[in-house]
């Protein structure tokens, strides 16, 4: 890759007839990319963060329920009750743990931590389908963890519903009433749709605004800046040139996130791939415009990461509905996701990967963030002019 | 006026209350090392500032390499060199690399950057060490390539901010020999320094006491006019008058 981009220079180096302003910007961004190339363990973790993320994200932290640990109360003798157990057994979702008559072993199964979740077939189970077509079992959850609970309720009655409609299937009822839920755009209810688009907002926010914030800071804190800014060019053009290679790293994130939650954890990409990118290319401008208004206020390396750390990547995280549902906040925070710009990041992403839509529907969001970028840029620029006066 | 590098008439800077630089006028000759002493807080580096271009005077006249810096800070920029009390090249790009941004930064076209850097190289004897990171090299050397740099692009007046500052007597001693040689290369030195001996070296010295140039002359005659055998007497006689402290 260095090769590479040597060659590039040298190929670049024949046009002498590229005007000045031009040759200075080049220049300056060829230069971030030896601090940034000379700096291996920085390019390293930059490079490699996101496929740690994905990887974390995707095969340990997550609350999808997977050969959870069932323990069966069978006090029915019928067959029905022995082909809902295997049912339950077979699924990938549950393994059976132990299986006895005694409905006291469940109390002290929760108490010991062995299972989350029983099912109780009671005695009359079998003869009262036969005699009555209605059947009576009881699911117990291990309620400390609500979330759980209820995500292992709802598999079990899923496996459950399933259960009775093969039993219909051979007889025919005079009235029956299917309710069929059906998961949209997520049918196997997988967490790598809903963190795939926040890891994405979390990468780019980490690497392009305290990135970029901290490589200006580094000049100003080496004395460097006050010869930048004592030789003609441009202010502008220095921030600028700082930004340019936070950019096309952050593009190759972008594509390792992608390639990874495509490839490795099955999310679809159900939307047009350009408007993908042309989104991320536009919040990755909002977070540099960010990175830079923050190197602007600030005067040493330790406070510009305390801020992108601090006042940054903390209400991404809270605030970009990512980990806590927007929805369930009460009106003050939800009125102060509005000013993160990863929710409405996170909004598109899963619009247009997961759902497949176009920029029609996200046109709003599109635009808020347009405004962001123009105004962080705005203040950055604005700021750095006020402390050349 | 033609053969002036510098005028500067009544120049002002003020922060608040507090005048940093007042009405301090002087003029540099063309080819002139120009002393510019003072203690810590006296206005040197507000004055400095002013002069390249990175801070507006709040009043008073200055004309640096025939343009003024009030409506021409641009065309200062162009025709000065800068170099900091703060060590100024990038410790992680080679020797090469950082001759190549500094010269590119203004304007220079590449093939002569290319032919340029090979007389630097030869000049300071720094051939075998041109692909070596600049962090590798002793301060000394280090100092003197960033001198080198500041006058690549042979600006008609070069600024140096306490050039010298932790480099040992006899680098210092080298590095002055590069000032004389740029100097009699017709480029004019600017020069602050709180190395007393480093005043002797100058052509003119002023010597700034809260924020008034209080003092003017060559070396000799300073020395003379205090009656006085040393330019550290000079000084010393001068800025224990100073009310204000950093």
């Amino acid at each position: 890759m260095y090769k590479v981009w040597m060659k590039f220079s040298f190929i670049w180096q024949e046009k002498q007839n590229v005007p000045n302003s031009m040759k200075q910007f080049y220049h300056f961004i060829v230069k971030e990319f030896y601090h940034i190339f000379r700096d291996r363990k920085t390019l390293f973790i930059l490079l490699g963060m996101p496929m740690v993320q994905i990887i974390i994200f995707g095969f340990a932290l997550t609350n999808e329920v997977k050969n959870t640990k069932i323990t069966i109360i069978n006090q029915s003798e019928g067959a029905s009750a022995a082909r809902l157990v295997q049912k339950i057994e077979s699924s990938r979702y549950f393994e059976l743990y132990s299986q006895s008559t005694d409905a006291a072993q469940i109390d002290r199964l929760f108490k010991k931590g062995a299972v989350k979740i029983a099912l109780v077939i009671p005695n009359d189970f079998d003869p009262s389908i036969v005699n009555q077509n209605k059947g009576q079992l009881q699911i117990i959850a291990d309620a400390t963890d609500p979330n759980v609970a209820t995500a292992l309720t709802n598999y079990l009655s899923v496996i459950v519903q399933d259960f009775q409609k093969e039993l219909n299937s051979n007889n025919t009822i005079p009235y029956k009433m299917d309710v069929e839920a059906r998961m949209m755009y997520n049918p196997q209810l997988k967490g790598a749709y809903n963190f795939v688009p926040g890891v994405m907002a979390m990468v780019l926010l980490l690497v392009c605004t305290m990135m970029t914030a901290l490589t200006v800071v580094r000049e100003k804190e080496l004395g460097n800046m006050e010869i930048l800014l004592a030789s003609p060019i441009n202010p502008i053009k220095i921030i600028l040139a700082k930004a340019v290679p936070y950019l096309l790293l952050s593009i190759i994130n972008i594509t390792t996130i992608l390639l990874l939650s495509y490839f490795v954890l099955d999310v679809p990409i159900n939307g047009n791939l350009f408007l993908l990118y042309a989104e991320s290319i536009l919040f990755i401008m909002v977070s540099l415009g960010l990175g830079l208004l923050i190197s602007a206020g600030t005067d040493s390396q330790q406070s510009a990461m305390f801020i992108s750390l601090v006042a940054m990547f903390l209400p991404t995280v809270m605030f970009s509905g990512f980990i806590f549902p927007i929805e369930n906040m009460p009106l003050p925070l939800r009125i102060i996701s509005n000013f993160i710009p990863a929710k409405w990041f996170f909004i598109i992403v899963k619009s247009v990967m997961i759902k497949g839509v176009g920029l029609k529907l996200i046109w709003k969001e599109t635009l808020i963030l347009t405004c962001m970028m123009l105004f962080f840029f705005g203040m950055a620029i604005k700021k750095f002019k006020i402390r050349l006066a | 006026m033609h053969n002036k590098a510098i005028i500067v008439d009544k120049l002002s800077k003020q922060f608040g209350d507090f005048k940093a630089v007042d009405e301090i006028s002087f003029e540099v000759a063309k080819g002139e090392i120009f002393g510019f002493l003072g203690a810590n807080g006296a206005g040197k580096t507000t004055a400095m500032k002013m002069l390249c271009g990175l801070s507006m005077p709040t009043s008073g006249n200055a004309m640096v390499a025939g343009f003024d810096v009030y409506k021409d800070n641009e065309s200062i920029k162009k025709n000065i060199g800068y170099m900091s009390q703060k060590f100024s090249l990038y410790e992680d790009l080679t020797v090469r690399e950082n001759i190549k941004f500094y010269a590119g930064i203004y304007g220079i076209a590449s093939a002569v950057i290319v032919e340029k850097t090979k007389q630097l190289l030869l000049q300071l004897n720094l051939e075998k060490e041109a692909d070596l990171l600049v962090g590798q090299l002793p301060l000394g050397w280090k100092q003197k390539l960033a001198f080198s740099v500041a006058i690549f692009h042979e600006p008609q007046i070069v600024f140096l901010d306490e050039p010298t500052g932790g480099v040992d007597p006899i680098t210092r001693r080298e590095f002055w020999n590069l000032i004389y040689d740029a100097a009699a290369a017709g480029i004019t030195i600017f020069v602050t320094t709180h190395y007393m001996d480093e005043a002797e070296y100058c052509n003119r010295v002023s010597i700034m006491v809260d924020g008034k140039v209080e003092a003017l002359d060559t070396p000799a005659n300073l020395k003379q006019q205090f009656n006085v055998q040393s330019m550290d007497e000079v000084f010393l006689h001068l800025a224990r008058k100073a009310k204000r402290t950093e």
